[in-house]
């Protein structure tokens, strides 16, 4: 979510700077400047000088269209086209992708049925993090002990359940405007209505009760995300048994809730939860907790942001029923043995969280319409996300990114593919590397990771026959952390002693998911230890965790180094 | 962590080699033909580590163990790491207890390989107490003995307390009763304070078992006691049973009035004293005797009334950092009974007329004799009264239960000489009320004001029975 708020507040900024240059505008045509200082520069510019040509394409657009309806074969791509890009869905990947596309001259609209923003800003990472801030808060003020030992005295801390519900909700807003009018200010054409793919290159959208619009597009990207998966015989009644989608508006706090489900969403509701004083009861369907996470981190985790607090768990158990609450009565949960399935336990709680994972939303995209068949609902690409058709052969012009695909159902992934996508568009072949993404659970403190975890690395080398190390550091040896108080975490590498490649980093601890990205970057642009352990770091922060971690890694002499820097540079 | 650990896991036979103790290498030879128990080590999980601390056993005595699977977590000079053991087997005997110190490499548990082994493994802890280990516990299995002679000697509160329990433990969904509901922290708490849930009585919401249920069966055989220093009731039955020259364990419940005892010093109290002129509530006693109205319930409704006026002294401090205003006057009122003390509560005692009040005191001592009382029936009060004056005590001093903001101790009702302010000098019946408090919330000018308004609804006590004459 960085990039994205960076770059949605930058927006305005950047038509700021515009209108103090704007006499020098006509000369200069910077769509490519590439200098990373000029980014929000260009993105201002790239904007003005897209409304421009858009204006004069303008007519052909409407001609166009003219063409395509008059043909009414839905089975002929049309000649010319409406638009350069059409994305349906404006979440974060759609955004993405949309503000790429313009620094790099295409003409892009983006449909959205819903609102902008998306699963992420409107019911997802946004929304949670105002809830988390309010839980970190909490956390602290009520740490009678933590206060003591850093000296200072608090008073009992209180919330108020609409005060921090309204964060949230302000919060949300506020992104989802952002990301709206960064889009406008670029002269992306917003379409309303739910997008449905008619054929080959072609899109239909309209509102219910409205006649449909139909538009052409040279390229196509799906981008409608996902919706929570709530398993059968769970009835959601959005009151006591809710979704994420409901639990983020925070309208109330249970005295007990289950949470089914174990791995990001649910971690973090616990700790949302626990901090405005409920107690919690997790349900998680595999042996162990935080199923995903690397086995250690897990257990550390573990340690640290559950068994402290109000919460007890059943692992290995499938809630098979859950009933609301009503007459009454609690909501009651069966399970059963996820092994045997006889039936194990019934639970009685005020409220229930489902929180199993999140199902794609690709029902009624018309992807039958080009012989395109879902696999459980997720949309099949190849690596370069291009959507697969039912006989395995590429559809061409069709890109299909995010939850949609299901490759990473994280926020951050989604932008990086429609990124990806729109490259391969412009000329430029690229493919994403996946195990490059980082990926964050902001409980307190936070857990965060990148690339392979040692039981997948293992795996891994030994399919391919290559030898793993692990490397690791504490926070409790953090000047930083120790100046917090924070002194609990671990950060862990996982790299191959023979050439100080970098597969995985694992971090628990403070600020973790701000500090996987030093890792994250080195694995993406390929760069080694035995040469990032020379970067510096300030001292005393955080980020020396990483600088330990990489300098603790025992890689063979014989590992070829680059020298980036050949000529010593005198400041 | 594999990487470190695997060296610290090795079978006992090759470790026992480096002692240098002759003593050992007889036990390595024993071993050896078996070589099924293995000692499980202190690892050395950073270069710079010399000694680990117990911060927790994942596993108890006698749990399986599978390969990879966590039994302790050790903290270093750097990190609280898992220890993973290497083998499969059973955790045999447990050495080095949490929050102990062990140095690198020495023991500090035992792994059986079988379930027949654990007695082996368990003697053989025991006996090899010196070789390494900071501080070795091997009174483990003893203490159990200790701890299951001591539950019969309570057997009899016990289980008449449990038989109620489960009987309005009712839940609508518990299939009548026979599934325990607790919250998650309450079965944490119960877990720590050593609480049978199956004896807890819910006050949550649809009968759950909450934290603060756990907290008041666990407080609540002290707060009892707390109430009274010495009751001439109990001593009594007591010596008729005693032996000259034994010393007599406390029993569970005895052990937690000594805890909860030594608890109240960690409260800042203080006392204020009042004398006051009780003709006209003696006259007024005497009125409604008949009516089943007893001394106790009237002192219960006056304290009740003037606690209604002053809120704070019906306070109490959770945390050290905030008052807890009760939204109730419940009345805590300590009774001797049979080989204790009990706290009986009189609920809403400033609503709830004085007749009800009566016929509620009188059913709740039946019950207290009868050990039938319910949880929620003697831990909810939230003011205690003890009244030692029908044994002709005058004036005495009370320990202020833990959980609760003040206690006020009742002497006997005597006539005095008394000189007026007109000078002149009377025969009045005067009884003296001493009150503790917390400090923390409850401030001296609270009590002063309190006792000034308890002293006029007492002197003038047409309120007590306001509104409620049948």
């Amino acid at each position: 979510m960085h990039s994205i708020c960076s770059q949605a507040t930058a927006v305005p900024r950047s038509n700021f700077a515009f209108d103090s240059h704007a006499p020098a505008l006509p000369i200069s045509k910077p769509i490519n400047l590439r200098f990373c200082g000029l980014r929000k520069e260009a993105f201002g510019f790239s904007g003005l000088t897209h409304s421009c040509s858009s204006r004069v394409r303008f007519t052909s657009r409407g001609h166009s269209k003219r063409i395509s309806a008059s043909a009414e074969n839905n089975g002929t791509p049309p000649k010319s086209f409406d638009y350069d890009l059409i994305i349906i869905g404006a979440g974060v990947g759609g955004h993405g992708a949309a503000l790429h596309a313009v620094e790099k001259g295409l003409k892009t609209a983006i449909i959205e049925g819903d609102v902008v923003g998306g699963t992420c800003v409107n019911r997802g990472c946004v929304p949670s993090k105002a809830l988390l801030a309010v839980s970190g808060k909490m956390r602290e003020l009520q740490s009678e002990h933590h206060m003591k030992a850093l000296g200072l005295q608090v008073s009992a801390a209180g919330y108020d359940r609409q005060g921090v519900a309204d964060h949230a909700n302000n919060l949300a807003s506020k992104i989802r405007s952002n990301l709206t009018n960064s889009m406008k200010a670029l002269g992306v054409d917003i379409l309303t209505g739910f997008g449905t793919v008619v054929g080959p290159q072609k899109v239909k959208y309209g509102k219910v009760g409205f006649p449909d619009n139909i538009v052409t597009a040279k390229d196509i990207i799906i981008a409608t995300g996902s919706v929570p998966f709530v398993p059968k015989g769970i009835e959601v009644d959005g009151k006591t048994v809710i979704t994420s989608d409901h639990a983020l508006k925070l309208e109330s706090v249970p005295d007990w809730i289950a949470i089914v489900g174990s791995g990001y969403i649910g971690l973090e509701f616990s700790d949302v939860y626990t901090a405005l004083g409920s107690e919690v009861t997790f349900i998680e369907a595999l042996d162990q907790l935080m199923p995903g996470f690397d086995p250690e981190i897990g257990k550390l985790a573990q340690r640290v942001l559950i068994n402290p607090r109000k919460i007890d768990y059943h692992t290995g158990v499938f809630a098979t029923k859950i009933t609301p609450a009503k007459d009454g009565k609690p909501v009651t949960i069966e399970l059963i043995d996820a092994k045997t399935k006889e039936p194990k336990d019934t639970l009685e709680v005020d409220a229930a969280l489902i929180a199993t994972g999140r199902a794609p939303f690709t029902n009624g995209l018309g992807l039958e319409n080009i012989n395109v068949e879902t696999q459980r609902g997720f949309v099949p690409v190849d690596e370069r996300m291009q959507v697969i058709d039912a006989n395995g052969n590429l559809v061409p012009h069709l890109y299909c990114i995010g939850d949609a695909n299901g490759k990473m159902m994280l926020a951050h992934a989604a932008s990086a593919q429609g990124i990806s996508v729109v490259e391969q568009v412009t000329g430029r072949d690229h493919v994403l590397n996946h195990l490059s993404i980082p990926a964050a659970c902001f409980t307190h403190p936070e857990i965060s990771m990148v690339g392979l975890t040692e039981p997948q690395a293992r795996e891994k080398a030994e399919k391919e026959g290559f030898e793993v190390s692990v490397a690791k550091t504490s926070f409790k040896a953090n000047t930083k952390a120790l100046a917090e108080n924070e002194g609990e975490g671990l950060a862990k590498l996982i790299y191959r002693p023979d050439n100080g490649e970098i597969l995985g980093v694992h971090i628990f601890g403070l600020h973790a998911a701000d500090l996987i990205h030093e890792a994250s970057n080195a694995i993406a642009l390929g760069t080694r230890i035995q040469d990032i352990k020379f970067a510096v770091h300030a001292h005393p922060t955080l980020s020396e965790v990483l600088d330990e971690l990489f300098k603790s890694a025992k890689v063979k002499a014989t590992a070829s180094s680059h020298v980036p820097v050949s000529e010593p540079v005198a400041v | 962590m594999a990487h470190i650990l695997q060296t610290s896991f090795l079978p006992s036979t090759s470790t026992l080699r480096r002692a240098p103790i002759s003593a050992s290498k007889r036990r390595s030879q024993s071993l050896r033909v078996k070589a099924k128990i293995r000692e499980i080590f202190m690892p050395a999980l950073s270069s710079t580590m010399t000694e680990g601390k117990i911060v927790s056993w994942m596993k108890s005595e006698g749990d399986k163990l599978s390969k990879g699977e966590s039994v302790v977590v050790v903290e270093s000079d750097k990190a609280d790491m898992d220890v993973e053991s290497f083998h499969e087997g059973f955790l045999a005997a447990i050495m080095v207890e949490e929050g102990g110190v062990a140095p690198v490499g020495s023991a500090i548990a035992l792994l059986a390989e079988t379930e027949d082994e654990i007695a082996e493994a368990k003697a053989k802890s025991q006996s090899s107490s010196g070789i390494g280990s900071a501080q070795v516990v091997k009174e483990k299995p003893k203490q159990k003995e200790e701890l299951e002679q001591a539950v019969p000697a309570v057997a009899p509160t016990a289980s008449s307390t449990k038989t109620v329990a489960l009987g309005s433990a009712v839940h609508p969904a518990s299939e009548g009763g026979k599934r325990i509901v607790a919250s998650p922290y309450a079965k944490k708490l119960a877990k720590e304070l050593k609480v049978d849930l199956g004896t807890v009585v819910g006050t949550g919401p649809l009968g759950r078992i909450v934290a603060k249920d756990v907290e008041a069966a666990a407080a609540a055989a002290s707060v009892v006691a707390a109430a009274l220093p010495a009751s001439p009731a109990i001593a009594a039955p007591v010596a008729s049973g005693i032996e000259l020259g034994t010393v007599v364990p406390f029993t569970t419940m005895q052990g937690a009035v000594s805890r909860n005892m030594v608890q109240s010093l960690s409260v800042p109290t203080f006392r204020v004293g009042y004398t006051i002129t009780t003709n006209a509530l003696d006259a007024l006693y005497k009125k409604i005797k008949s009516k089943g109205v007893t001394m106790t319930a009237l002192l219960a409704k006056a304290t009740a009334l003037a606690l209604a006026q002053h809120p704070v002294v019906n306070s109490c401090c959770r945390d050290g950092n905030s008052f807890t205003y009760n939204s109730s006057i419940n009345i805590a009122v300590a009774v001797a009974i049979d080989g204790g003390l009990i706290t009986p509560v009189l609920q809403d005692a400033d609503k709830v007329d004085i007749y009800t009040l009566s016929r509620k005191w009188k059913e709740l001592v039946d019950k207290a004799r009868a050990k039938q009382l319910q949880p929620h029936e003697y831990n909810t009060g939230t003011f205690t009264l003890s009244n030692l004056g029908m044994f002709g005590v005058d004036r005495f001093d009370a320990i202020l239960p833990p959980g609760t903001g003040a206690i006020m101790a009742v002497g006997a009702s005597q006539p005095a000489v008394v000189a007026s302010k007109d000078g002149r000098i009377g025969m009045k019946n005067q009884m003296q009320v001493n009150v503790t408090a917390d400090h923390r919330v409850i401030y001296g000018a609270d009590l002063a004001s309190f006792l000034q308004t308890l002293a006029k609804i007492i002197e003038d006590p047409k309120d007590l029975t306001l509104g409620h004459e049948r």
